[in-house]
């Protein structure tokens, strides 16, 4: 590398001083240039708020009067709050049904969808488009659908002899609704895998059929070992997804019915700016960062070693 | 979703099997014809039920008021209501919702291009001292949920005085342009030829006119697919509107859509109008864009 970079010092005269270090300070100084952008915005927007926020937990503060010290308080507080420890249920109940049956339901419209029959464009287009529909307006659609006395849902199964279910007014119901709806929207990991599914060379699908082996077995030992990166990539977007789940929540029940739907940002989000305790808050937002490390964490520990790695020699 | 709940593992597998089929296909063996079908008919039941809400978005935004609320619904509005749209868009300013959305996003696809490609490049093509630990500090804030932030960010604008304007929507884009659009760009750089930058660097060219003119425009595929997802993020955004913008001369569409849902709790057929009109351009955008978002799919790594 230090001899390929050598004619710049000849051949670059006019960049003065700058010419006559050695070109690995030169290399240091222009690759920090390069990435300014992005250190600053770290120090800016991603350090100084860490710092903040430290400063917060041990505080108690509306935004209006001035900061008072508080020391543990904020975290002793978690203990006791029952709407703490039911936000937490009700995102960790979200995350155990969306996430397994987004990544099931997911990969298999991804094998449907990687297969070559007609039409196969337009089906990827229709099982995609949900995913990039605007939260906003993906939430308004479901709450008509979800309505009881006029919504689609209730439409379809009275068709099927089914009584009207109050989706939204019943606590045992809100949170199953909700998770429906996510699964429309799983056309964003449906395309990773689809990308995935792409990526297997076709030789191995052509050697297992020499050797007779029948579908299943080369979707066990073929496709889903190859496949596991992506599916572990999945795992791991879905759950820091599903821990970030507020729109749903915000607009269409507001938490509600009984909090059956307060998901742990939307709790988060109500301390912070309806309740206007920034500290308490800043508290909350630290167990989030908790959980995810731990729980990312546990999965690389434990998922991580079932992922097989191909060897790209 | 009920319709493709019920499939099991082995059409899974026969599936799998029929990727690879791919070549075998002149040879079709018996009962090949049925799995081709069997398939079919999966791929049709499983669209029904992804397409089905948006036809009910559609057909309820264009019935007239009173025929929302029949029960059980009619699918084919009588009489056909365009007016709902123009309606339900002059209810509330959204001409003004969708001037400030522009300028939000169309400011962050600037960021995004110049700042994200800029830093995008020095972590892919320049080998300097505490590269690797600047990149694992990219890759920790791709982690890092944009909650466990959202207090002390909040913070640290309304100290600057930037509460119900624009720049913190704005202004924190400038700085790299989010880490997973620096990560997409530089998965993108470390694919082009060095050679190329090798034989400016020997004619004397500056590293910056290497990425300027030599680099940036190659990456324009890259570039069009991470615009792209900016455009979409940009338009979709709800929270960060919410928490910043507070007067309605300075709402997005997502607030005025929000907004518009308390306003009119009952108006459902001026609601679906105006949430139909807000997903028309995504759809538009994804039709003509299709390749850049497939594009960005495969670029965010899964061969890293």
């Amino acid at each position: 590398m230090a001899t390929a970079t050598q004619p710049i010092a000849s051949t670059a005269p006019k960049l003065g001083w700058f010419s006559s270090l050695p070109s690995a300070t030169r290399r240091t100084i222009t690759g920090y240039l390069f990435i300014m952008p992005f250190v600053l915005g770290f120090l800016f927007w991603f350090l100084a708020p860490a710092l903040v926020a430290v400063w917060l937990t041990f505080t108690d503060w509306n935004l209006i009067r001035a900061p008072r010290y508080v020391g543990f308080d904020n975290i002793l507080r978690l203990g006791t709050d029952n709407l703490f420890w039911q936000s937490l249920k009700v995102t960790i109940l979200y995350t155990l049904a969306s996430v397994p049956l987004g990544l099931v339901l997911a990969l298999l419209l991804a094998l449907l969808i990687n297969t070559k029959v007609r039409g196969i464009a337009f089906f990827r287009t229709i099982y995609y488009l949900p995913s990039i529909v605007p939260a906003v307006a993906s939430a308004v659609l479901w709450a008509w659908i979800f309505n009881t006395e006029f919504g689609l849902l209730n439409a379809i199964l009275r068709y099927f002899g089914i009584a009207r279910i109050p989706w939204l007014q019943d606590p045992d119901y809100a949170l199953w609704a909700l998770i429906m709806m996510s699964l429309w929207g799983l056309g964003g990991s449906m395309i990773i895998y689809l990308a995935g599914l792409q990526g297997i060379p076709d030789v191995y699908y052509e050697a297992a059929e020499i050797d007779g082996a029948g579908r299943l077995r080369q979707f066990w030992n073929i496709t889903l070992p190859l496949l596991s990166p992506v599916i572990f990539f999945n795992l791991i977007m879905s759950i820091i997804g599903t821990f970030q789940v507020f729109t749903a929540g915000f607009l269409i029940t507001n938490g509600g019915p009984q909090n059956a739907t307060l998901f742990y940002v939307l709790y988060l989000y109500r301390n912070a700016f309806e309740y206007l305790s920034m500290g308490y808050a800043a508290a909350l937002a630290w167990v989030l960062f908790l959980i995810i490390l731990v729980l990312t964490l546990l999965i690389f520990r434990y998922v991580g070693g079932m992922v097989h790695y191909e060897d790209n020699a | 979703m009920n319709s493709v709940g019920p499939i099991s593992q082995p059409p899974a597998a026969r599936l799998a099997h029929e990727t690879g089929l791919g070549r075998f296909a002149s040879h079709m063996r018996r009962g090949e014809f049925w799995w081709r079908v069997m398939i079919w008919a999966l791929l049709l039941a499983g669209s029904v039920v992804m397409i089905m809400p948006f036809l009910w978005l559609l057909t309820s935004s264009f019935k007239p008021e009173m025929d929302i609320f029949l029960f059980p619904p009619k699918w084919i509005p009588d009489p056909w209501r365009p007016q709902n749209y123009s309606d339900a868009l002059t209810y509330k300013p959204f001409d003004i919702y969708i001037k400030n959305t522009l300028i939000i996003v169309v400011l962050n696809m600037v960021a995004v291009i110049v700042t994200s490609s800029m830093s995008a490049y020095g972590f892919a093509r320049i080998k300097f001292w505490g590269r690797d630990f600047w990149f694992v500090l990219v890759l920790s804030t791709m982690m890092v949920p944009y909650f466990v932030l959202m207090v002390p960010q909040f913070v640290i604008f309304s100290r600057l005085g930037w509460i119900d304007t624009f720049k913190p929507l704005v202004i924190p884009i400038f700085f790299g342009g989010g880490a997973f659009n620096i990560f997409l760009l530089r998965q993108f750089f470390r694919t082009l030829p060095e050679e190329l930058a090798d034989a400016a660097r020997i004619d004397g060219c500056s590293e910056f006119r290497i990425y300027w003119n030599i680099m940036l425009p190659l990456a324009k595929p890259a570039l069009a697919a991470v615009a792209i997802f900016t455009f979409l993020n940009g338009w979709n955004d709800f929270i960060g509107p919410l928490l910043y913008l507070n007067s309605p001369e300075k709402f997005t569409v997502a607030i005025g859509l929000a907004t518009f849902r308390s306003v009119m709790r009952t108006r459902y057929d001026l609601l679906m109008a105006a949430s139909a009109a807000m997903i028309l351009p995504i759809v538009v955008l994804f039709f003509f864009a299709q390749r850049y978002f497939i594009q960005g799919v495969v670029l965010s790594g899964l061969k890293g």
